[in-house]
């Protein structure tokens, strides 16, 4: 379970450029929970992640994972646990290093980086067997550099990438939104996948609330550093799409978007 | 023949301090300044080694490789620990790095002349007799060379050198492994002065002598060495990238040697070398890291 308790953040406290981000903001996730996030712009649904993955340092409050409070631990520390994909596809992957050996930086995480050979060879097939079923023909081309692959693809490694380790918390940070809506689509299948199969508690912000209604088992609209809609078990399942839409638009315009 | 030995001979020793400059500058994108002073720290250990502790000149090698790795370790500490920028925690370590090397070697210029180093000594002499006799300098110099290269490629291949190689890739991903990237900028840079300074080492043997000097623009050297070798041999596939640093940094040291060759003084060569480093650039077109 991961628990957000009486989170508050503020930016440049009494100065002019002040920006409340949350104030006592508090979520809690249940194990296996697969959470979509919507917002309007500067709703603090990307800083969440950043707070859960400790790339941003709260004021007061508590990250609990069960009953441990993580928040002083180093973000490096907390991703151990954690795996990320960001909506860059570039923050995913290493482009100067070729597919196998972006696998094998992967497959060693949670263990030591010592003077071992960086690819074991006897790991290969099953690089390819799990490259296989995207489709992209990947598996043939292991020896070539990320770099030189396009969006999707590079979105689809990293994805597998943060997937390939024992991990508690898949975070999901817009990250099919820099892709074309084909690729997006094709992504967001992967993702539903990888979540089933890991069962992984998993929290996706997404702008494409089509993605939010249709992927997961709860749904949170966050907005101005609340969240102002919550839907989860059979409430999300029969969720109405156009009210949900027209809520959406409200709050989109008072921000002015 | 005394002209092309002496190229060859210069251009390994700099290669290696070219190793150095392309693990900060192209891999971990760090402009190290260090260098300038890690390069002389090298020499300065060596003459300490040879001439008042009287130490056997081998051991200089792995000496003035601990020590330059200590000196990087030190300028990443800066960097990462105290968040000083990358520039200046270069410019902190080589002027600090100056009185060290003084206080190091005893004096500005201490020469080790009629002493045994690792050109010169009872085993070395043994094994080049003859006509091998003037080749021993530029034959000891490429081995180490050589031993300097395959041991960083082989480092490069293993899981510590992926993460060193990731991190100046992208280093968010070092983080999202769960791996603190601060602590990986700080390898890198120890192995990288380390191998800077062992340049240093070798140098100060060959020219029988510790200069101050000598640190002045080792960074330049360095820099047009990668670049060269990176840009100019970029499509030779069979090379590997540190055989082209290596080979960069002879083609430099030839340019040099032409220039003087024609006529232009030793006291122009600083001028000789920015201007040269200034076309190097020009040619290449080198944005930092345009790939």
């Amino acid at each position: 379970m991961l628990e957000l308790k009486n989170i508050s953040k503020n930016y440049n406290p009494g100065s002019v450029n002040e920006l409340l981000l949350f104030e006592d903001f508090s979520l809690r996730v249940e194990d296996g929970q697969f959470v979509s996030v919507v917002g309007s712009n500067g709703s603090g649904k990307t800083s969440m992640l950043n707070v859960i993955c400790g790339s941003i340092d709260i004021d007061a409050g508590q990250i609990l994972i069960g009953d441990a409070d993580i928040s002083k631990q180093k973000d490096f520390v907390r991703h151990r646990r954690i795996g990320r994909v960001y909506q860059d596809p570039s923050k995913g992957t290493c482009p100067a290093m070729t597919i196998l050996e972006n696998l094998s930086l992967a497959d060693n995480k949670g263990r030591k980086y010592n003077l071992k050979k960086g690819v074991n060879k006897a790991r290969i097939n099953d690089y390819k067997e799990l490259l296989k079923p995207l489709n992209m023909g990947l598996e043939d081309r292991l020896s070539v550099k990320v770099g030189a692959l396009s969006g999707g693809q590079r979105q689809a490694l990293s994805l597998l990438m943060a997937t390939m380790t024992p991990i508690d918390f898949l975070i999901l940070d817009e990250h099919t939104a820099a892709l074309d809506p084909k690729t997006a689509e094709i992504i967001m299948e992967l993702t539903d996948r990888i979540v089933k199969e890991k069962h992984v508690t998993t929290i996706m912000v997404t702008h494409n609330l089509r993605y939010a209604v249709e992927y997961g088992d709860r749904l949170i609209m966050m907005h101005e550093g609340k969240a102002i809609l919550d839907k989860s078990g059979d409430e999300k399942k029969n969720i109405d799409t156009e009210e949900i839409m027209s809520i959406f638009n409200r709050i989109s315009v008072e921000c002015g978007n | 023949m005394a002209l092309l030995l002496s190229v060859l001979e210069q251009g390994m020793i700099y290669g290696i301090l070219a190793l150095g400059v392309y693990i900060t500058y192209k891999i971990l994108d760090f402009p190290d300044l260090t260098v300038d002073g890690s390069f002389p720290f090298g020499a300065a250990i060596t003459v300490r080694i040879i001439s008042k502790l009287g130490l056997p000149a081998l051991l200089s090698l792995p000496i003035a490789f601990l020590g330059g790795a200590f000196v990087g370790m030190c300028t990443g500490l800066i960097h990462v620990k105290l968040k000083v920028r990358d520039l200046l925690s270069g410019i902190v370590m080589m002027t600090g790095l100056y009185t060290i090397n003084l206080f190091v070697a005893g004096s500005g210029y201490v020469p080790i002349f009629n002493m045994d180093n690792i050109f010169d000594n009872d085993l070395v002499n043994g094994i080049f007799k003859g006509g091998l006799y003037q080749f021993k300098t530029v034959i000891i110099i490429f081995v180490i060379t050589m031993a300097a290269k395959y041991l960083l490629d082989w480092y490069m291949s293993t899981k510590s050198g992926f993460l060193l190689r990731a991190v100046g890739d992208n280093d968010t991903i070092v983080t999202s492994l769960g791996v603190d990237k601060g602590l990986v900028k700080i390898v890198g840079l120890s192995i990288a002065n380390g191998l800077v300074s062992l340049s240093g080492c070798i140098y100060a043997q060959q020219q029988r002598s510790f200069e101050i000097s000598i640190g002045t623009g080792a960074v330049v050297i360095g820099l047009a060495s990668v670049i060269i070798g990176t840009s100019l041999l970029k499509k030779v596939t069979f090379l590997r990238v540190t055989a082209s640093v290596i080979i960069g940094s002879i083609i430099y040291k030839a340019c040099v040697a032409l220039a003087m060759f024609a006529g232009i003084g030793a006291n122009a060569i600083k001028l000789i070398t920015a201007i040269l480093f200034l076309i190097i650039l020009i040619i290449s077109k080198d944005k930092k890291k345009a790939e």
